[in-house]
């Protein structure tokens, strides 16, 4: 794939060949300086286990983030990393991956991030599904900024810019997304089920499209409380399980409430996640034969000759 | 399409012709909006430059799609000014004027844009029309024009158009091309492959019908008319190409080697976009059409920093959407180019108008110090080349370019010589080779604050760029120490560049009484202006300035040299003569705020926002009336 692409850049020299295996020291950066308990640690770790698992080449492998807790995400990893600014992390992640196909792509945002103040650029993300890995840290507060309510803050919540509680029910970003033309994978997974957020996470990467992963969890400084219940108690929680979404065998004692959702089904998929009564985990949708703008619009390669005569050939339209 | 060719008629009522053989004409096509003189303009613009002729166009265009018919506001159409020697400018007045209604004609006699002794060619259909308030209409402007010194001859276009096609409404402007073509002698031939181009994705029915327009309006004119206008060419023995300045600043993306660029629609900057569209994939590009101004910059961003420097093209309020986007490539040192096609402003402003006020906005809007780089094409050649040289100073100097175009040059046509195309002009293909151990990614030179870029796919190079102060190695950093040198370095850069530069040439003599200093689309009517001043014997020089941040080196030396330094702009700054104005609190203009900083020369400014671009006569005018009391002064 990726000397495929280098052949279609024309890159100067393609990476030297590298093929020794990646073992995790050749992912993991320096200590990450979230709060002990914060979930983003989770995701970290489920994250470089799967770039131990792929054996993704650290210098063919970009994350790109926002601004907030979360997108500090790519300072603690060895691969490339783009801290942008809040809420746009997905237009620059457009704009790597389309001049850039043979990069390998993940996106990091967290619930402001994405959902709020980077909206616009979210819907159309989904609707241009470019291929790469999108990952929701959705811990339901704006955490850096100090308690603020954030789209997806349980209504009744107090925070310091709602201390009576947060006025509306929250947006459901399942359902926003479940609801968007050409949407083509939506997961839900939590930062305390280490084995399904891992799962999952595989399974995103291994989607052609663009695979959007919410992850549950909490703020250990802020929103400790709103999963409390479903940490202790796994009946709260309900597994969705097909051969085409995620299966995680060891999780089958512990997790009983199961649910056999088929993820090419749109239908149920929305009706699936609009139903708030339970937590869901798994794949709610997938269908990798949606179109992708990135291939759609993929550039062929044209020497700096052939662009000039091009050019010539442009300017003989306006001699005079 | 095969192109028919066609003779010139050879026989013409030349006993009772007269032909005019100005040095120059400037002539008007004006209609509803819809009913194609805008086309009929371009055709007659781009077949006077391919015989010769120095050429200027504008287009007259009302911001609505579609307005009322017949209203004075709606009126749309182009000017175009031919000569026998360069045309830099849109000149002062209309010498004749084809007007397919009254109302757009009284328009353009009430925005004083026709000469006193102007030629007026007008469609007669609505004297005699059935609707009695239509008639009315045309009475009471006939009565008012009447009062002027205009030649006014009627056509009857409709009525001839009716003879061979049954919708004139959509034929009209190819009779009035044809009545043009057959007043200034234009070739026929050319006239015919430009409508071959124009409807080349129409049907050959539509191109035979409007050659067949085009000629019925050549005979009628021949048949009726007694005077021709023949406006000698200029002499050149230089290749030329001649477009708008938005096809140069796309032609010069694709010279430039930029293989991606994020866009969302907006007047005047998205005909660079049609263009793009059209080719770019051709050129291995991609042309992106992002979700909004924000995501266009971010799309822009992030193929730069993936590799080959990425654009954005945008006006005014897309400016303003990019900007955290841009402080973020500043901060991140990724290169950027932004072309600007400003607008009249603030806010939505003048979508269709030309103003110079982004010029504060480009070189500052932004929180915290981000220093970043802002040329300005002041020629249709410029609009080409600026685009080249903006993507080799961001490449080199890792930061943001701005190109601040304007809608004078997006829309005005040109003819200037045929660039050769240099291999050069599109920089390197991305470097993916190892980096060495230990390389940092801002490994700036202490002295000069450039570093080489690192970018994915590099092995061995891996860091995380950020928008968060950083040190050398991209490590988010607060200390006080680091700050202040990376705040440095990205700094350093700009005098760097000011140093690669050269002092701007005077236009006239190097000392003097009066330095009229420009920038942007103003250079052409503003060096017409300063050359009748001095035919007259003004003690006038004049300036243009190409790069606005860093400013060209040597202003303060060379303003010495004047007794007054003024800035002639089109954007705002207070009369010193209406209330409450002072010389302490008076807003100047934008240059004007610039130089006045950077040279502690005191200088003066006259700008206007008309919303049309500069009348080199009215510059004139004001530069008889600034030297007026020295004149007097030397007199006593």
């Amino acid at each position: 794939m990726s000397e495929f692409s280098c052949s279609v850049l024309g890159c100067v020299t393609p990476s030297v060949g590298d093929e020794r295996d990646y073992e995790l020291g050749d992912y993991e950066g320096p200590v990450a300086r979230w709060c002990p308990g914060c979930g983003d640690h989770s995701v970290l770790t489920a994250v470089e286990r799967l770039l131990v698992a792929e054996q993704l080449k650290p210098e063919q492998t970009v994350f790109v983030s926002g601004i907030g807790c979360s997108s500090r995400f790519p300072h603690y990893l060895k691969t490339y990393g783009f801290h942008g600014i809040h809420g746009r992390a997905l237009p620059v992640a457009t704009g790597i991956k389309l001049h850039r196909p043979d990069l390998t792509v993940f996106v990091v945002m967290g619930d402001g991030d994405c959902c709020s103040i980077g909206a616009a650029h979210w819907v159309h993300a989904i609707r241009y599904n470019t291929q790469m890995v999108a990952m929701l840290l959705d811990n339901s507060i704006y955490g850096l900024t100090k308690k603020q309510t954030s789209p997806t803050t349980p209504q009744g919540f107090k925070t310091n810019t709602q201390p009576t509680g947060s006025f509306l029910p929250p947006l459901n970003p399942l359902s926003t997304m479940l609801g968007t033309t050409n949407v083509s994978f939506v997961a839900q997974t939590a930062e305390w089920i280490p084995a399904h957020l891992y799962a999952t996470l595989r399974a995103a990467y291994q989607h052609r499209g663009l695979a959007f992963v919410r992850i549950l969890q909490r703020c250990p400084m802020y929103t400790q409380s709103i999963y409390e219940r479903a940490v202790k108690d796994p009946s709260l929680v309900e597994l969705l399980v097909h051969d085409d979404g995620v299966v995680v065998p060891e999780l089958d004692a512990i997790y009983r409430g199961r649910l056999a959702h088929n993820p090419s089904d749109l239908n149920a998929a929305r009706a699936l996640a609009d139903d708030g009564e339970r937590i869901r985990l798994g794949v709610f949708f997938r269908d990798e034969a949606r179109p992708r703008y990135d291939e759609i619009r993929r550039a062929h390669k044209v020497s700096t000759t052939e662009r000039i005569a091009l050019l010539d050939q442009e300017l003989d339209k306006y001699a005079v | 399409m095969a192109v028919p060719t066609t003779a010139w008629p050879e026989t013409s009522n030349a006993a009772s012709c007269t032909v005019l053989t100005p040095p120059e004409h400037t002539l008007e096509i004006v209609s509803d909006s819809g009913e194609g003189a805008q086309k009929c303009g371009q055709i007659f613009g781009a077949v006077s430059a391919k015989m010769g002729n120095g050429v200027w166009t504008v287009e007259i265009i009302p911001a609505e799609i579609q307005p009322p018919p017949r209203t004075p506001e709606g009126a749309s159409g182009n000017r175009i000014r031919v000569g026998s020697r360069a045309i830099t400018n849109w000149g002062d007045a209309v010498d004749l004027v084809v007007a397919f209604n009254e109302q757009v004609l009284l328009s353009r006699h009430r925005l004083g844009a026709l000469a006193p002794n102007a030629i007026v060619l007008v469609e007669s259909l609505w004297a005699s029309h059935p609707n009695p308030e239509i008639q009315a209409a045309w009475t009471k402007a006939m009565a008012e024009l009447s009062t002027t010194g205009y030649r006014i001859i009627q056509v009857p276009m409709e009525e001839q158009c009716l003879t061979i096609d049954d919708n004139p409404r959509k034929g009209k402007n190819m009779f009035a091309l044809g009545l043009l073509a057959w007043i200034y002698n234009r070739d026929l031939t050319r006239i015919e492959e430009q409508i071959a181009y124009a409807f080349r994705k129409k049907s050959e029915d539509v191109y035979q019908r409007n050659v067949g327009l085009l000629r019925l309006g050549c005979s009628w004119a021949e048949a009726n008319l007694d005077f021709r206008i023949d406006v000698a060419p200029a002499a050149s023995d230089r290749a030329l190409v001649v477009m708008n300045g938005n096809e140069a600043l796309a032609l010069g993306a694709l010279a430039s080697g930029m293989e991606l660029c994020a866009m969302y629609p907006i007047t005047p900057a998205t005909s660079v976009s049609h263009f793009l569209a059209d080719v770019f994939e051709k050129f291995g590009g991609v042309l992106h059409q992002a979700e909004d101004e924000i995501a266009a910059a971010g799309v822009a961003i992030g193929a730069s920093y993936a590799g080959k420097v990425a654009f954005t093209v945008t006006s005014g309020p897309g400016l303003a959407l990019k900007t955290e986007f841009i402080g973020l490539a500043i901060m991140t040192e990724t290169p950027l180019v932004v072309i600007d096609v400003q607008r009249g402003g603030p806010s939505t402003g003048l979508p269709t108008k030309v103003e110079q006020s982004d010029l504060l906005a480009a070189l500052f809007a932004q929180p915290g110090d981000a220093p970043r780089i802002v040329i300005a094409p002041a020629t249709i050649e410029d609009c080409f080349h600026s685009v080249i040289t903006a993507r080799r100073l961001a490449e080199a100097f890792r930061t943001v370019v701005i190109v601040l175009s304007d809608a004078n040059l997006a829309t005005g046509v040109q003819p200037f010589p045929r660039p050769q195309l240099r291999a050069e002009w599109q920089g390197a293909e991305p470097d993916l080779t190892p980096v060495a151990p230990g390389t940092r990614p801002y490994a700036w030179d202490a002295r000069l604050g450039t570093s080489k870029r690192i970018i994915p796919g590099q092995p061995g190079g891996m860091f995380t760029v950020t928008g968060l102060s950083h040190d050398e190695n991209s490590k988010v950093a607060y200390g006080s120490g680091v700050h202040q040198r990376a705040t440095a370095m990205r700094s350093r850069k700009l005098a760097v560049l000011q140093q690669m530069l050269t002092p701007p040439e005077v236009n006239g003599r190097a000392d003097g009484e009066l330095l009229i200093v420009g920038w942007g689309s103003t250079k052409g009517a503003i060096e017409e202006a300063v050359e009748r001043a001095r035919a007259a014997g003004l003690s006038v020089s004049s300036l243009h300035l190409s790069f606005l941040s860093p400013l060209e080196p040597g202003l303060a030396e060379i303003f010495r040299r004047f007794r007054k330094v003024m800035t002639v702009e089109i954007n705002y700054s207070d009369d010193p003569a209406d209330p409450f104005i002072t010389p302490e609190n008076r807003r100047r203009g934008q240059l004007a705020w610039i130089l006045r900083a950077e040279t502690l020369v005191d200088v003066d400014c006259w700008t206007r926002v008309p919303g049309e671009p500069l009348r080199p006569g009215v510059i004139l005018d004001v530069i008889r009336r600034t030297l007026a009391p020295r004149e007097q002064e030397a007199a006593s």
